[in-house]
C-alpha cells in the first residue's frame, strides 16, 4: 500500500514538513531527511526549487533561489534520492511546480519517483482539469498520489470535485495567503476549520500555510488529521544550520 | 486538439465565442497548442470568476456603450490611420502607420485598462493592482482609477524603478501606489510574480489588471478584445483611404504582445493578409542578451499559461535582456506562440542598435518620435523587402517621450 495512505490510517495527528532541496547547502537532503525520520515527523514534503515559485512567500523563495544557485536541479535530486528506501521509511512527498516537471518529461518524472520509493506529488499550477485530462493516468501508472489544494475561498462545489478526484489527503490552504504568514489564526480561520470537517469529505485534510509552532499546529489538528510546516522550519535552519531539525521538531510536539 | 475535446467544460456562457475564428482562444483558452490556466488553487475563484463572466460582460449593450465612449472622449479614438509619405519612400512601399501614440498616456496600454477597469467594476471589486516594466501599464491602470476612484496598487521591478522614474512620478501623481518588487531580477517577470501574490493574498475585493495579452485564461482573450479596437478601426480607414479593408501586411512589436495582438485581431483569418510580429533580439538572438522568445524559447508555463518562454534545460525561467523594458519579458502571449508554430506569422527579431536607428529615423522623416518598443517594429524595413504597391500597416504603439533618457545617452544628444 501507498506509505500516505497507511499513514493516513494511524490513530494520531500527524505533522509532515516541508523543506526546499539543496538548501542551505546541495548536499543536505539526504541528511535533512535522515533527521526529519528520526525527530518523529510523520512525513516530508520534498521542495524542488523553481525560479518563479508564484504560491510562495518570501522565506520559500529565498530558499529556492538559493538552492538553485547552489546547482540544485531535478535530476540532481532525484540522484541524491536514489537508495533513500534503505533508511527512509516515512511517506515522501515532491512538491514543485510544474514547469520543471514539464521539461523533464511527465512520464519521466514519474517513473524516477517510482524507483526512488516517492509516494505523492504536489503541483500547485498543475490545476485538477488538465491533471485529468492529460496526467492522471501517468501519475497512477507508477502509484503517485496527487494531492489537491482547497482555500477558505473554494466553494463546496469545487471542493466536492477535487475530493471526489483525490486519492489520499486534501492540502488545506489554512488562509488566503502564499506560504510563510505568521499573524496566528482568527476565528474565521477556525470556522473553516469546522466547516470543512463538518462536510465529511471521503479525503482526510492536512493543514498548511502558516503554521509555524505547537499553538497552530494544535489549532490546525483540532479538526483536521494533521498540519504541515515549511516557512518556520526553513527560518529555523536558516538560523540554527542544516542539523539542527530535532530542536525546532521538539518544540511543535 | 484532441486533448480539449476531451475537457469537460461549462459552455454556458461560452457559447457566444466566435468560434470560427481558427486563430483566435478557443472556449478553454487554448490557441492550439498554447494557452489554458495552470493557476494554483488559490487564484481558481477569482480567474473562474472572470472566466465565467467576462464575454457577457461585454457584451452588454451599457457595457459596449460606456467603453466606446470612454476611447472617444477619454482616450481620444479613433487614433488616425497615417500614411508616412516619406518612410515610404525611402523603402519603396506603401507605410501607414497607426497612431496609437497619440492615445492619452501615449500607448495602446490603455485601450485594455479603460476595458478592465469597466469589469472590475462589474465584478464589484473595489482594489486594483497591475504589473508593470517600463511604467507604461502602470501608468495607464493608475489613470484608470483616478478616473473611477479605486485603489490602484502597481508592482514595478526594484530596478525598473531606477531606470524609469519620470514613469513611477507620474503614477504617484496619479494617487497610485508603487511597489517594488525584490525578488528574482528585480524586472518584470518578477513584478508580475508579486502582482499574483498578492491577488492570492485578496481574493475577494481585488482585480488584477494585466498588462497584455499573457496569464491564465480568460486575460489574453479578454486583453485581445479590448485591444481589438485597434484593427477594427484600421479595417473602416483603410477602406476609406485604399477603397480595402485589408492590406497587406500587419507589423507590430511584441513583448507579451497586446499591441500586436490588437493590430492583429480582425485579420487573424484573413489569409490574404499577412501578420510580421517584431521581437527584441537585444545584442543579438545569440549573445545570452537577448528578448528573442521565438527563437529562444520553448513551450513551457509561464504565469499561468502554457506558451512559448525562455528558459534553461531544467524549466528555470530565465533573464530576458531588450534595451526596451517593454519588450523585456521571458514569454509571449499564446496567441502569439500559435501564430509562430502554425507558420501563420512571420517572425523578425531586431537588435537594440537597428531598433534605435530606426526610432531616429522616423523622427526625421515623419516627425514623429516612437518609443524604443515601436521602433523594433520599424526597423524591419532595412531587411524585409516589401513589393511597391504592397500595403503595409505598422502599430506605432507608443510614443517616445518615456524614453527620451534612453535616446539621448544612446545617440549622446
Ligand atoms: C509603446 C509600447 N509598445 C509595446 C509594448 C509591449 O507590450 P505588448 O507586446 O503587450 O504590446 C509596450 C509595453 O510597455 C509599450 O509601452
Amino acid at each position: 500500500m501507498n506509505r500516505i495512505k497507511q499513514k493516513l490510517q494511524e490513530d494520531k495527528k500527524l505533522l509532515s514538513l516541508y523543506f526546499t532541496a539543496g538548501y542551505p547547502a546541495i548536499d543536505d537532503t539526504v541528511s535533512i531527511l535522515t533527521q526529519l525520520q528520526e525527530s518523529g515527523v510523520d512525513m516530508v514534503e520534498i521542495g524542488l526549487p523553481f525560479s518563479d515559485p508564484l504560491a510562495d512567500g518570501p522565506t520559500i523563495q529565498e530558499s529556492s533561489t538559493a538552492a538553485l544557485h547552489n546547482g540544485m536541479t531535478t535530476e540532481k535530486l532525484f540522484s541524491q534520492l536514489d537508495g533513500i528506501r534503505e533508511t527512509i521509511h516515512i511517506p515522501l512527498i515532491v512538491m514543485g511546480y510544474f514547469n520543471p516537471m514539464l521539461q523533464y518529461g511527465v512520464e519521466k518524472f514519474c517513473k524516477r519517483c517510482q524507483e526512488i520509493g516517492i509516494d505523492g506529488i504536489i503541483m500547485p499550477d498543475l490545476p485538477l482539469a488538465e491533471y485529468e485530462a492529460e496526467y492522471k493516468a501517468i501519475f497512477e501508472k507508477y502509484g503517485l498520489i496527487n494531492v489537491f489544494l482547497i482555500t477558505p475561498q473554494t466553494s463546496d462545489a469545487r471542493i466536492q470535485q477535487l475530493d471526489a478526484a483525490s486519492d489520499g489527503f486534501i492540502y488545506m490552504v489554512s488562509s488566503a495567503s502564499t506560504t510563510g504568514g505568521t499573524s496566528g489564526f482568527s476565528n474565521t480561520t477556525s470556522d473553516y476549520f469546522e466547516r470543512i470537517a463538518a462536510m465529511n469529505l471521503k479525503s482526510q485534510q492536512i493543514v498548511g500555510f502558516g503554521i509555524s509552532n505547537e499553538e497552530t499546529f494544535k489549532a490546525a489538528t483540532t479538526h483536521q488529521k494533521g498540519a504541515i510546516i515549511g516557512s518556520a522550519f526553513i527560518k529555523h535552519i536558516t538560523k540554527n544550520g542544516a542539523n539542527s531539525v530535532a530542536s525546532f521538531v521538539e518544540t511543535i510536539r | 486538439m484532441q486533448r480539449l475535446r476531451r475537457l469537460a467544460h461549462n459552455t454556458i456562457a461560452m457559447n457566444t465565442l466566435e468560434k470560427e475564428k481558427s486563430y483566435q482562444a478557443d472556449e478553454r483558452g487554448y490557441y492550439g497548442d498554447f494557452g489554458g490556466a495552470f493557476i494554483p488553487e488559490m487564484l481558481y475563484p477569482n480567474v473562474e470568476e472572470l472566466r465565467s463572466q467576462y464575454v457577457q460582460i461585454m457584451q452588454e449593450p451599457a457595457f459596449q456603450e460606456e467603453f466606446k465612449q470612454l476611447l472617444m472622449d477619454y482616450v481620444g479614438r479613433p487614433t488616425p490611420l497615417y500614411y508616412a509619405k516619406r518612410f515610404s519612400e525611402k523603402y519603396g512601399t506603401k507605410v501607414y502607420l497607426k497612431r496609437e501614440d497619440l492615445c492619452h498616456t501615449g500607448a495602446h496600454k490603455v485601450n485594455n485598462t479603460i476595458g478592465q477597469i469597466l469589469m472590475a467594476q462589474r465584478l464589484g471589486k473595489t482594489r486594483i493592482i497591475a504589473e508593470t516594466g517600463a511604467g507604461q501599464h502602470g501608468v495607464a491602470t493608475a489613470t484608470v482609477c483616478a478616473l473611477m476612484g479605486l485603489e490602484c496598487i502597481v508592482y514595478m521591478g526594484a530596478v525598473d524603478i531606477e531606470r524609469q522614474a519620470p514613469n513611477v512620478a507620474r503614477m504617484k501623481m496619479l494617487g497610485a501606489t508603487v511597489r517594488p518588487a525584490m525578488s528574482g531580477s528585480r524586472t518584470l517577470k518578477d513584478a508580475t510574480n508579486e502582482a499574483i501574490r498578492d491577488w492570492i493574498n485578496n481574493p475577494v475585493n481585488t482585480h488584477y489588471i494585466i498588462g497584455s495579452v499573457v496569464g491564465p485564461h480568460p486575460y489574453p482573450d479578454m486583453v485581445a478584445r479590448f485591444q481589438s479596437v485597434i484593427s477594427e478601426e484600421t479595417k473602416k480607414q483603410l477602406l476609406e483611404k485604399e477603397g480595402k479593408e485589408n492590406p497587406d501586411y500587419v507589423v507590430a512589436c511584441v513583448g507579451g504582445g497586446s499591441n500586436a495582438a490588437g493590430l492583429y485581431y480582425h485579420y487573424l483569418d484573413q489569409p490574404d493578409v499577412g501578420i510580421i510580429a517584431v521581437e527584441a533580439a537585444g545584442k543579438g538572438v545569440d549573445t545570452g542578451e537577448s528578448a528573442a522568445t521565438s527563437a529562444l524559447g520553448r513551450e513551457g508555463i509561464i504565469h499561468g499559461s502554457k506558451t512559448l518562454l525562455m528558459q534553461t534545460d531544467d524549466g528555470q525561467i530565465t533573464e530576458p535582456y531588450s534595451i526596451s523594458a517593454g519588450l523585456d519579458y521571458p514569454g509571449v502571449g499564446p496567441m502569439h506562440a500559435n501564430l509562430f508554430r502554425s507558420g501563420r506569422g512571420e517572425f523578425i527579431s531586431v537588435t537594440d542598435e537597428d531598433a534605435m536607428t530606426a526610432g531616429l529615423e522616423l523622427s526625421k522623416l515623419e516627425g514623429i518620435i516612437p518609443a524604443i518598443e515601436t521602433s523594433h517594429a520599424l526597423a524591419i524595413f532595412e531587411t524585409r523587402k516589401f513589393k511597391k504597391d504592397d500595403i503595409v500597416v505598422i502599430n506605432l504603439s507608443g510614443r517616445g517621450d518615456k524614453d527620451l533618457n534612453t535616446y539621448i545617452d544612446y545617440f549622446k544628444l
